[in-house]
């Protein structure tokens, strides 16, 4: 994202570090391109939690005349960006594939639509805050240096009312999607976490791993180290057979790089049809049994 | 406990949708449904209110005058009334102008919780309410899967990369729930006949005090310039189960060579 920001500004980038203890971060920004580094150090930034963020943000805005603000995209940086968008009636266009500087204006491309269209879009006055989909630009280190300024946050009080009561985490188990030839994955069409094991079953017959959707994620029926997304993992098998996920945009930007995408659906419109290389129109129920009985047959015959 | 919910109607999905040339927004012409993702925040209203033994739900939308329709159904669940802003100035509007009609509706009913769902499935943003809550100086939490409230404030738990977080809040907040945390209930035969008389208040921009050069187009800080095709993925089949599916699927392996 710095090495992008700093090729359309010809080099008038400067970063946010916004966190606890992530002064040491600051000398990292400058070799990706940044001339100038905004450190807010503050054990109130330590927690996750967009509001306060947008209180540091808006107040840099503000007082450097920044024109535009690009951010990666996840959960935490939507919730800033969307807040910093009220606080300063700035444009918020998220989703982008692409920005370009096009005749002295900033362009972005946005698929829409589970990006059956493209579109082009802008801004109407600055600041101009964007999203970027993660992964779309390529970073290049370049090794300059930054110089670095310390800001001292300045809260509202409403900011700092939502706290972080507990932050857990999980260790996963079980094989990693990662590197899979092959991945079968179950979505919210399995009906149930009890038919996981026809996905399960494919797998293993297809020598791959399991994959899954946020929902059945979010409703306990698989472990999270399973999930494919925008908040999961990104991955890009041979082969990934989907059965029965609807093929969400923020499920699509996980496993668009598979090399062939078989999909199993029942709804005809289902918009993960519109980026398989063989979609099948019917029930994962009927389907997914004999499909492993046939795979099965062939490996051993 | 008064609960408001933002609930947007959205292009029927199992109708083609499209974005419209001229105007070059999604073309709203056809029928319009409840966005899936809201009802599970109407759900999660309710069941607060029956667990607190009494309250409000009220809809908040903005859309054309025709939601009522959609909204009815919401009213059919369980709730109370909804407030439909309704205006043709509105049109066009985006996130700025959008969260700002929305705060100014939900300043005029001072609620003591406001839900959202995870994602407006034309928009896909997932980013409304961080905007309206800071419009309306309240907390906010997003992606709450399990949600309780106790002693004037809100707790949310909420999947992470990692794990889990748990946030809390004093009330009043803004919280956008994910479609995991609850099964929608149908409307009950009583429920859709109690909903045709439910109050459906429209409001005009004016009427919330949103000066004209805020909403709408006018009020919008972006815009799209053009709209194009997305470059082909190869010769992509699409075929319908007709009992051969398994078979077919198996002839395509072989064929890529990936069995
Ligand atoms: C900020 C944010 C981040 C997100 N991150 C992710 C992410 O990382 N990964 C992710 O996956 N999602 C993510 N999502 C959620 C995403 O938008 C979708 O809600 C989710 O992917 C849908 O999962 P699904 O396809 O399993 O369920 P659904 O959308 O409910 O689809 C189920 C599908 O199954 C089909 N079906 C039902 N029964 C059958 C049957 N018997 N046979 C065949 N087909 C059947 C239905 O036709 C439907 O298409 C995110 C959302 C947000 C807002
Ligand atoms: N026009 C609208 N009126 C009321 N609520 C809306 C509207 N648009 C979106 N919402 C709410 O905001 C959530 C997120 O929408 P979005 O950020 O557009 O994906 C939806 O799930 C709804 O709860």
């Amino acid at each position: 994202m710095l090495s992008k920001a700093a090729a359309l500004a010809d080099g008038a980038v400067a970063a946010a570090i916004l966190g606890s203890g992530v002064r040491d971060l600051a000398a990292r920004a400058g070799s990706f391109g940044a001339r100038r580094v905004f450190v807010a150090d503050d054990p109130r930034l330590e927690a996750p939690l967009p509001q306060p963020r947008v209180d540091v943000l808006a107040a840099l805005v503000r007082e450097h005349g920044v024109g535009t603000v690009l951010f990666g995209q996840s959960v935490l940086a939507a919730d800033i960006a969307a807040g910093l968008s009220a606080r300063l009636d700035a444009g918020l266009n998220w989703d982008l594939t692409d920005l370009r500087s096009e005749d002295g204006r900033l362009v972005g491309r946005r698929p829409a639509l589970a990006d059956s269209v493209y579109a082009e879009v802008g801004w109407r006055s600055e600041p101009r805050l964007a999203i970027v989909r993660s992964g779309t630009f390529e970073p290049s280190e370049t090794g300059g240096e930054a110089e670095v300024t310390e800001v001292t946050p300045q809260f509202e009080d409403f900011s700092l009312a939502a706290t972080m009561v507990e932050q857990a985490h999980e260790e996963s188990g079980g094989p990693s999607i990662e590197d899979a030839d092959v991945i079968v994955a179950g979505g919210r069409g399995l009906g149930g976490p009890e038919n996981f094991t026809l996905v399960e079953e494919l797998a293993k017959a297809l020598g791959g791993a399991v994959g899954a959707t946020r929902a059945v994620v979010d409703a306990g029926w698989y472990p999270y180290a399973t999930q494919v997304g925008q908040t999961g993992k990104t991955v890009a098998p041979k082969l990934y057979v989907a059965c029965g996920i609807s093929g969400a945009i923020q499920h699509k930007v996980g496993m668009q790089s598979s090399s062939v995408i078989v999909a199993i659906n029942k709804d005809p419109n289902a918009p993960i049809f519109e980026y398989s290389d063989l979609g099948v129109v019917g029930d994962l129920h009927e389907i997914l049994p004999k499909l492993t009985e046939l795979v099965r047959a062939r490996k051993s015959g | 406990m008064k609960i408001a919910v933002c609930v947007k109607q959205v292009p029927d999905a199992a109708a083609p949708r499209r974005l419209d040339p001229q105007t070059k927004r999604l073309d709203r012409s056809g029928e319009g449904v409840l966005n899936a993702f809201d009802v599970h925040a109407v759900e999660e209203a309710l069941r607060l209110k029956e667990a607190a033994g009494g309250g409000e739900v009220l809809l908040v939308t903005m859309a054309p005058e025709g939601a009522q329709d959609t909204l009815r159904k919401a009213l059919a669940m369980g709730a109370d009334r909804a407030l439909l802003i309704s205006d043709e100035a509105a049109a066009g509007s985006d996130l700025v102008a959008t969260s700002y009609a929305l705060a100014k509706a939900l300043e005029r009913e001072e609620p003591d919780l406001v839900l959202f769902g995870q994602q407006a499935s034309d928009s896909d943003g997932a980013v409304l309410w961080a905007a309206v809550a800071d419009r309306l100086r309240l907390p906010t939490i997003s992606q709450v899967a399990e949600l309780s409230l106790a002693e004037g404030r809100v707790r949310g738990k909420r999947q992470t990369e990692f794990g889990y977080d748990v946030i809390e809040a004093p009330l009043p907040a803004v919280v956008a729930v994910s479609d995991a945390i609850n099964e929608p209930r149908y409307p009950s035969l009583k429920g859709i006949m109690s909903a045709k008389s439910k109050p459906q208040e429209l409001v005009s921009l004016t009427a919330l005090g949103v000066e004209p050069d805020r909403a709408g187009d006018q009020g919008s800080r972006t815009e799209v310039y053009a709209l194009g095709d997305p470059p082909a993925r190869g010769d992509s089949q699409k075929i319908s189960d007709d009992g051969s599916g398994a078979e077919q699927i198996v002839a395509f392996l072989v064929e890529r060579r990936l069995v």
